[in-house]
């Protein structure tokens, strides 16, 4: 079947059978090897990529289900050679060891600030339920999630991503200040 | 892995759904979200020569107010109700078991009918949807009928829907004023409740004047506490009332032993959490 994606920003057109798997299309289609495997089974969230702003596992996404859509994966987070802050804060706060639940754990806390842009250390940590990380490096990621928040006031620096609706742009005012 | 090799379709009315899926007849898996499908296929614990994806019909999905209820369409995703008006006003307990579903990335594509029509004893939203007593509407080449939630769900991942046939929506009467909890008990990495206790009721200066308890996973099917309700309706809502009523969440239940939890423990579970599901409702 032939589809239509816009990947990172750039329009694909494919010929795909219909079982392949996003992340697989993604990684062997495409080359974006940026976006892992890791359980397989849909529990790990390592493959998170956003699919029209909203994360999604892409090893329980078929790429037919992405006809149309637009997917953002952690390759396609920064731009003009500049880091995305959440991506700065895990590389600030030292937010990884072995780096293999970096990626989608980026991509969910994207996903967890869009939404909530002034997360307690709860939320964060609900927030990325469906992230696991097996070098037990959680602290470290919440506080990533939290510095990021920070920085990503509206005050601060524009959100990298293009994507519809820009981070913080929903922010109310008094939870800005706080 | 990769799933088995499959004829996939994209129907675009609910018309052309049915026909794909008559056509086919017990060869072919309707696709929603995935959420619950995709992990079967890539396991191979299902290879369907054929996939129904309804992802892609408008009218199936979103929430609306039909007057005495409102109606969730089958492939509303689970974000969509958990956040939406309508039903954190009318069916609060529907948003709350939906807010433990699984995790945000799932919850953005996994939809509502799917996880119904899929019928896992462990999924959260059975037990709800049989207390406060929902509709089903169904789907076929002869037409369409309503299934009450009571006669939905048959047994292990096993529905009153035929082959051929395909959920639409979901009726849900209006409990407005209600409050509600969700309590579950899972493994942390896993969500699957090996025990959850769905609970709603109406409290009327400080008296229980109408409840609701569903069970999740006490039974190859959700189960509704009618003995824990009656023990409440009438009552004021006191700790000593709610810990009676709570001992008697295990009538009807018929749990199993699994790799989570023998029976007896989940019979235990059903009693701890039915205390604690009610206790926060009433609060």
């Amino acid at each position: 079947m032939r589809i239509t994606t816009t990947v990172d920003g750039t329009s694909y057109t494919d010929d795909v059978e219909p079982r392949m798997l996003l992340v697989q299309y993604l990684r062997e289609k495409l080359g974006k090897v940026g976006t892992v495997v890791g359980c397989d089974t849909s529990n790990c969230g390592a493959c998170t990529v956003h699919m029209d702003g909203q994360s999604v596992k892409s090893c329980s996404v078929l790429a037919v289900q992405a006809d149309g859509r637009e997917i953002t994966t952690i390759e396609g987070l920064s731009a003009d050679g500049q880091l995305h802050p959440v991506q700065q804060a895990f590389h600030d706060s030292h937010a990884l060891q072995c780096g293999f639940c970096t990626p989608g754990m980026i991509m969910q806390a994207v996903d967890l600030l869009k939404e909530n842009p002034d997360p307690d250390e709860e939320e964060i940590r609900a927030g990325l339920e469906g992230n696991l990380c097996r070098c037990t490096g959680y602290q470290n990621i919440v506080r990533a999630v939290r510095a990021a928040a920070d920085k990503m006031q509206p005050s601060a620096a524009p959100e990298a991503e293009t994507s519809r609706e820009p981070v913080g742009a929903s922010m109310p005012s008094e939870v800005a200040q706080s | 892995m990769i799933p088995a090799a499959f004829d996939y379709v994209v129907p675009a009315t609910v018309d052309d759904a049915v026909r794909e899926l008559h056509d086919a007849g017990d060869e072919a898996k309707v696709l929603a979200g995935g959420q619950s499908l995709l992990p079967v296929l890539r396991m191979r614990l299902a290879a369907p020569s054929k996939i129904v994806d309804i992802g892609r019909i408008t009218e199936l999905r979103g929430v609306r107010d039909a007057g005495d209820h409102i109606v969730i369409g089958a492939t509303t995703p689970h974000h969509e109700v958990q956040h939406n008006q309508l039903v954190r006003e009318h069916a609060l307990l529907l948003a709350l078991a939906t807010e433990t579903v699984a995790d945000p990335q799932v919850r953005h594509l996994g939809t509502f009918g799917g996880a119904l029509a899929h019928a896992d004893p462990a999924g959260d939203l059975l037990a709800p949807a049989l207390a406060l007593d929902c509709t089903f509407v169904v789907a076929g080449m002869d037409g369409r009928h309503e299934v009450p939630a009571s006669e939905f769900f048959v047994d292990y991942f096993t529905t009153a829907l035929r082959p051929g046939e395909l959920l639409l929506e979901v009726r849900v009467p209006k409990y407005t004023g209600w409050r509600a909890h969700y309590e579950k008990f899972n493994r942390v990495a896993q969500a699957w409740s090996i025990c959850g206790v769905a609970a709603a009721v109406r409290v009327d200066n400080g008296t229980i004047a109408e409840a609701r308890v569903g069970l999740t996973n006490m039974s190859s099917v959700p189960v509704r506490a009618r003995g824990v309700e009656e023990a409440l309706v009438g009552q004021q809502a006191s700790p000593e009332v709610i810990k009676a009523a709570a001992a008697r969440a295990v009538d009807g239940t018929l749990p199993t032993a699994d790799g989570n939890a023998d029976a007896e423990y989940r019979e235990h579970l059903a009693k701890v959490l039915t205390e604690r599901a009610v206790t926060a409702a009433c609060s």
